[in-house]
């Protein structure tokens, strides 16, 4: 079976910073891989670990820039990355659910996997949309925010639970070919060992530009504006305490007791 | 041109959950500026009790899809895309629950309409504004969604629910559904059960990933100690591992109402918040200042939890 994991390098906005125009100023940004598609790499790999998978290929929508963010998804056992950019995709403000679903379909049909896993949202954009969107392209089954995954290779289905709000567990059997988006807390992602970075090194990253899968820039052609970006208004009163850590403490030791919660 | 509004309720093992009467009030908003109706649609389960109680001031129709007994995402498309089909209508509000993001992205492309989820405000004036957040909170953002036809789904908890019996007419509608599907609920399973209940807890102290490492779990437990208070944790703190399931406040752990939440470390994402809000009074140490549990927060500490905490321990031993 090969499992294909989407990838992305999602931004991070520094404690302090600006925003200029409907866009965070680019210094105030660090870059990382996608908290929830650390855990999709994962379990994929622990797949092909385990025996089912012979494959893991990550794809990624991303500048040259995140190729870093892509070796250590190869460092921990992806065997090779393709990453879809060209013009047109740098110069789209937001990228919506439907152009993530039309390139990662158009890569799908290329790669041909049994299996696709995505983290359930991203960190940066949060649409949360794009795994079940795609499966519904493809014509694939689908499972959203699985956190247990039990393959059953023989029988073509994968028995999951979908964690639902307040505690409670879904338990789903879902069919062969399936899109999964993976919650956080499914595994314990590992570190990328040395070995595991070195080997990276040699390991592919195919650049592919929209052409190259089969798509024009009508692609790119987005439904969703942003017209604005703003820091929230704070609604709060909250009253805080100054001073050293000493003092704060001592300020809040006495409404602790003022609340009669401690002595 | 259509102008109308459906909104497709959520329930779970019997009960219409509150995100629905939510969608009702966002959806009435909605249907009043496009000057349209607001349809309901509710999908499966006892649908003729859901149908009188999702009956509220604003709705003009129910229609009832009497097929399975629990949420069904192939169903839920299916049915969503034949009401779509029958009501045209010009915008589908849908839950940004777990099952809303389950359903919700297949019913947008099957039907080939722009979708923008977790909404936190809609609003129409000629053409649909969304309200949505980035960034983990830090940034808002207004979304203009083109096309004639969109779908949005919204945050739980940020419209109030609709309440008053209204005047809807409600009906079986008949969706037509192929209920040989490619995924089966097969069950249920309650999580999170164990030693301590922190939803019937007094005073909680609450970590986050503020604590960094394992290593330094030890500190707040003398804490908790000193305090005697219960110890409970934002998701992270679980995920590593570093305390069971059951300690997990927030929307997919438990929901706590003590009279003080002591949040240490911890930034205030929204899922979190949705487990901890209803708290008497909320007390946040964090670095950041411009952590989001500080908006929420009635006293707050911006400083180094390994610097305030040690401070806090000697006060009450």
């Amino acid at each position: 079976m090969k499992v294909l994991v989407t990838v992305k390098e999602v931004a991070e906005v520094a404690d302090d910073f600006e925003i200029e125009g409907t866009e965070v100023g680019e210094r105030y940004l660090e870059y990382d891989l996608n908290e929830w598609d650390d855990y999709a790499v994962e379990e994929a790999v622990q797949l092909k670990e385990d025996g089912p998978a012979e494959e893991v290929v990550t794809v990624t929508i991303g500048p040259e820039r995140a190729e870093e963010t892509i070796r250590m998804a190869l460092a921990k056992g992806a065997d090779r990355a393709i990453r879809v950019w060209d013009d047109a995709l740098a110069e789209a403000e937001l990228l919506d659910v439907e152009t993530k679903t039309n390139l990662l379909a158009a890569v799908v049909e290329e790669e041909d996997p049994d299996l696709v896993l995505t983290g359930v949202q991203s960190g940066d954009d949060n649409f949360g949309a794009t795994g079940v969107s795609l499966a519904d392209q493809i014509g694939f089954e689908w499972g959203a925010v699985v956190n247990a995954l039990d393959y059953d290779h023989d029988e073509g289905v994968a028995h999951v639970h979908r964690e639902l709000e307040g505690g409670v567990e879904e338990l789903t059997d879902i069919q062969m070919p399936a899109v999964l988006t993976i919650q956080t807390g499914i595994n314990e992602p590992r570190y990328a060992s040395l070995r595991g970075i070195r080997q990276a090194q040699s390991k592919e990253i195919a650049p592919k530009t929209l052409a190259d899968v089969g798509l024009d820039a009508d692609a790119v052609e987005s439904d969703l504006t942003l017209t604005s970006m703003y820091e929230p208004e704070s609604e709060s009163d909250v009253e805080l305490f100054e001073g050293d850590a000493s003092e704060t403490a001592g300020r809040l030791a006495e409404v602790l007791r003022e609340k009669g919660v401690a002595e | 041109m259509s102008s109308d509004v459906l909104a497709v309720a959520e329930h779970r093992r019997g009960e219409i959950r509150d995100v629905s009467y939510e969608l009702i009030t966002a959806g009435h908003h909605l249907a009043n500026d496009t000057g349209g109706d607001l349809h309901l649609a509710v999908i499966g389960g006892d649908t003729e009790r859901f149908g009188e109680d999702l009956n509220r001031e604003g709705v003009d129709y129910v229609h009832t899809v009497s097929e399975g007994e629990e949420f069904n995402h192939d169903i839920y498309v299916q049915a969503v895309e034949a009401l779509h089909a029958e009501l045209d209508p010009e915008v589908v509000l849908m839950p940004n629950s777990v099952n809303g993001l389950d359903y919700a992205p297949a019913v947008a492309n099957r039907l080939d309409i722009p979708l923008a989820t977790d909404a936190v405000g809609v609003d129409y004036d000629g053409g649909l504004t969304v309200t949505r957040e980035m960034y983990g909170s830090k940034v808002e953002t207004t979304v203009e969604v083109g096309g004639d036809q969109q779908a949005v789904t919204i945050r739980g908890a940020e419209w109030p629910a609709a309440e008053g019996v209204g005047d809807a007419e409600i009906a079986e509608f008949d969706a037509d559904i192929d209920t040989d599907v490619g995924s089966t609920v097969t069950g249920f399973e309650e999580v999170g059960s164990g030693d301590v209940d922190i939803s019937e807890a007094d005073f909680i102290v609450s970590i986050g990933r503020g604590i960094e490492e394992e290593e330094n779990l030890p500190l707040i437990e003398d804490l908790v100690e000193a305090l005697d208070a219960t110890l409970a944790s934002s998701r992270p703190i679980v995920d590593n591992g570093w305390l069971p399931k059951n300690r997990q406040v927030g929307q997919s752990g438990k929901v706590v109402t003590p009279k003080v939440y002591l949040a240490i470390g911890i930034s205030g994402a929204v899922q979190h918040v949705a487990g901890m809000k209803g708290s008497d009074t909320i007390v946040a140490v964090n670095t950041d200042p411009n952590a989001p549990i500080f908006d929420i927060a009635d006293y707050g500490i911006v400083g180094d939890l390994f610097e305030v905490v040690p401070e806090l321990i000697e006060e009450f031993e």
